[in-house]
């Protein structure tokens, strides 16, 4: 692991909405090309903290750099797909115009951009559904194709938001063989969640709580140094429980 | 190429709705008609200028009148009638009254008539010969209501619904996240605003040709001037309607809040936009009109459209309008720092 770059390095980072303290001072580092999952239970902050490495919000206190490069810049955000917690979609539109419209912000066109649109939608399986209007697509088909949008400009770094929810486990399992897939490719990928056992398919583990970080690891250093068996354990044990 | 693809989009899902287009076409030329077909009455005291006064009327008039003005000659009395300072004025050749109409306001030309008859009658006598005759600088006696509110109409018409379509769309954009989603690509802030301008104004465009040429063609109201002008000014109305409702979009939650601002901000605008006589509004709202678009947007249109004037009337209209859009756009740009501070 110490041999490998520091892509994501997160830095005292505090966040304050009013008068609640949303981060307390996370620090942390996520190397090249690992899956790093966010694993906390709903309203720990792990949406708040992917939001800063997207550059959609900022820190109180702290600093995000991403590739040696401070968040939020215009030229690190072209090197980053995210995908949002909550669907961004154009319901009116079918699933092709919500791709072109996307991959044309990133500057891709022609030819490139139906290779692009034909890839990603292969990838989620949607392929059969790419005339559909996105207004007529399931929760679980609009998720894939957030996630299809995401990948559309083969950004360097990945960050997504509770990608699997409302997805059913076969499906499930398939794009986690994508996530691997990308990984090989040298993608860096960050995954929030608040389902355990997904967190057992991360390279490595942030567990956040109450919007401090509480403990870091592979799944197994995790489970060993706790004495549990699951992860769900072991994130109880660094909670207090 | 960010932008054009931005405006693509706009134009695709404005497109696809197809019931909100024909509102907007259609519910226009629905109530352009209803007005065209009802229209009438009002109360204003009109300012009367008069060259070369006969003694015997001196008397009867109250010369100190601050509606009245007297002129040494008629080239000063028409210059006044063209810069609209008076209405009309009387002259007199050989002791018989000739009325000099400014004749774009058929409801001021009505009350122009009424009181210069009223204050000639007792020279007239009883002699039916002495009946003044009437000239208009612009319009005519057939000019209806329906001529003179026509362009005001047009332009509140434009306005209202683009600030209401670009304020729920762009409000859409933010409550469903795409505006976040938008902001997580390299799209720059000013490129989204552009784009909205862009694509929402050649849209306006369609529908205001579709609606102008209806009004003037069909329902046969009066034009003067270029129907180009007519589409520049209306143009340039429905960019500063777009920005505003942008703009105020992000103080809705929802569409029904969107839909709140059309008491506050857009229906009030009517009142200042000459649709009513200025001067018959009380004093202490007199001053809102120049700070509302419509109040340029309708003065350049009926400068077109029934004075017949061109580029030299209008072109303060352009600019100020242009300025609003403009201020607009850059408040907007500052707004969006909200969800992205580059
Ligand atoms: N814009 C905001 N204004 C105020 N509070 C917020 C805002 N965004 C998030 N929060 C609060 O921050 C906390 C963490 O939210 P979030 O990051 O979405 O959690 P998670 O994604 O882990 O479920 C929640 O209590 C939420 O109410
Ligand atoms: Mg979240």
């Amino acid at each position: 692991m110490e041999a490998t770059k520091a892509c994501i390095s997160i830095r005292h980072v505090s966040k304050q909405f009013g008068k609640q303290q949303v981060l307390k001072k996370i620090s942390l580092e996520i190397m090249e090309g690992e899956i790093f999952g966010l694993l906390g239970p709903s309203g720990a902050g792990k949406t708040t903290l992917v939001k800063q490495l997207a550059g959609l919000d900022t820190p109180t206190s702290g600093e995000n750099f991403l590739l040696q490069e401070k968040m939020p810049s215009l030229k690190l955000i072209e090197k980053v797909g995210y995908m949002a917690q909550s669907d961004a979609l154009y319901g009116e539109l079918s699933a092709k115009e919500n791709l072109q419209f996307f991959s044309a912000l990133y500057g891709l066109k022609g030819k490139k951009q139906q290779q692009r649109i034909e890839e990603v939608m292969k990838l989620v399986q949607l392929s059969d559904h790419l005339h559909k209007l996105v207004s007529n697509y399931s929760g679980g088909m609009k998720r894939r194709l957030s996630l299809a949008i995401a990948l559309l400009h083969e950004p360097e770094i990945l960050i997504l938001d509770e990608p699997t929810v409302g997805i059913d486990p076969m499906l499930r399992k398939s794009i986690w063989e994508a996530f691997y897939e990308l990984k090989n490719k040298g993608t860096t990928l960050i995954v929030t969640t608040h389902v355990m056992d997904e967190a057992e398919k991360c390279d490595r583990l942030g567990m956040i709580r109450n919007g401090s970080l509480i403990a870091v690891g592979t799944p197994e250093e995790l489970k060993q140094k706790t004495n549990s068996a699951t992860i769900e354990e072991a994130f109880l044990v660094y909670g207090g429980a | 190429m960010r932008i054009t693809a931005l405006i693509i989009r706009i134009l695709r899902q404005i497109v696809r709705d197809k019931r909100t287009m024909g509102l907007l076409i259609f519910a226009p030329i629905l109530v352009l008609t209803m007005l065209h077909l009802v229209f009438n009455g009002n109360d204003y005291t009109p300012k009367i200028g008069f060259v070369h006064i006969p003694e015997s009327i001196v008397d009867q008039i109250d010369i100190s009148d601050e509606k009245i003005t007297e002129y040494k000659n008629e080239k000063e009395a028409k210059e006044d009638l063209s810069s609209q300072e008076i209405d009309g004025y009387v002259v007199f050749h050989n002791q018989s009254p000739s009325i000099f109409l400014e004749g774009s306001d058929p409801t001021v030309n009505g009350a122009a008539i009424k009181w210069i008859q009223t204050v000639l009658k007792p020279l007239q006598g009883n002699e039916p010969s002495l009946e003044p005759k009437v000239d208009f600088l612009h319009g005519s006696a057939g000019m209806g209501q329906f001529d003179y509110f026509g362009p005001v109409l047009l332009g509140f018409f434009v306005f209202f619904f683009v600030f209401l379509i670009a304020g729920v769309s762009f409000l859409r954009e933010r409550t469903t996240g795409t505006l976040e989603r938008l902001l997580s690509t390299p799209l720059r802030k000013w490129e989204i605003v552009t784009g909205y301008v862009l694509g929402f104004g050649i849209f306006t465009m369609i529908q205001a040709t579709i609606i102008a040429a209806y009004a003037i063609y069909v329902l046969d109201m009066l034009m003067e001037g270029a129907f180009l002008y007519v589409l520049l000014i209306i143009l340039l109305l429905s960019f500063t309607a777009l920005t505003l409702g942008i703009l105020l979009s992000s103080f809705a939650n929802n569409e029904l809040q969107m839909i709140q601002f059309i008491p506050i901000v857009v229906v009030p605008q009517i009142f200042f936009s000459g649709l009513f006589n200025l001067e018959t509004i009380s004093e202490w709202l007199r001053w809102i009109g120049p700070f509302t678009p419509l109040y340029y947007a309708a003065d350049a249109l009926r400068d077109i459209m029934v004075r017949g004037y061109g580029w030299d009337e209008i072109y303060r209209d352009v600019f100020v309008l242009l300025g609003f859009s403009i201020l607009f756009m850059i408040v907007n740009i500052l707004a969006l720092r909200k969800y992205r501070e580059i």
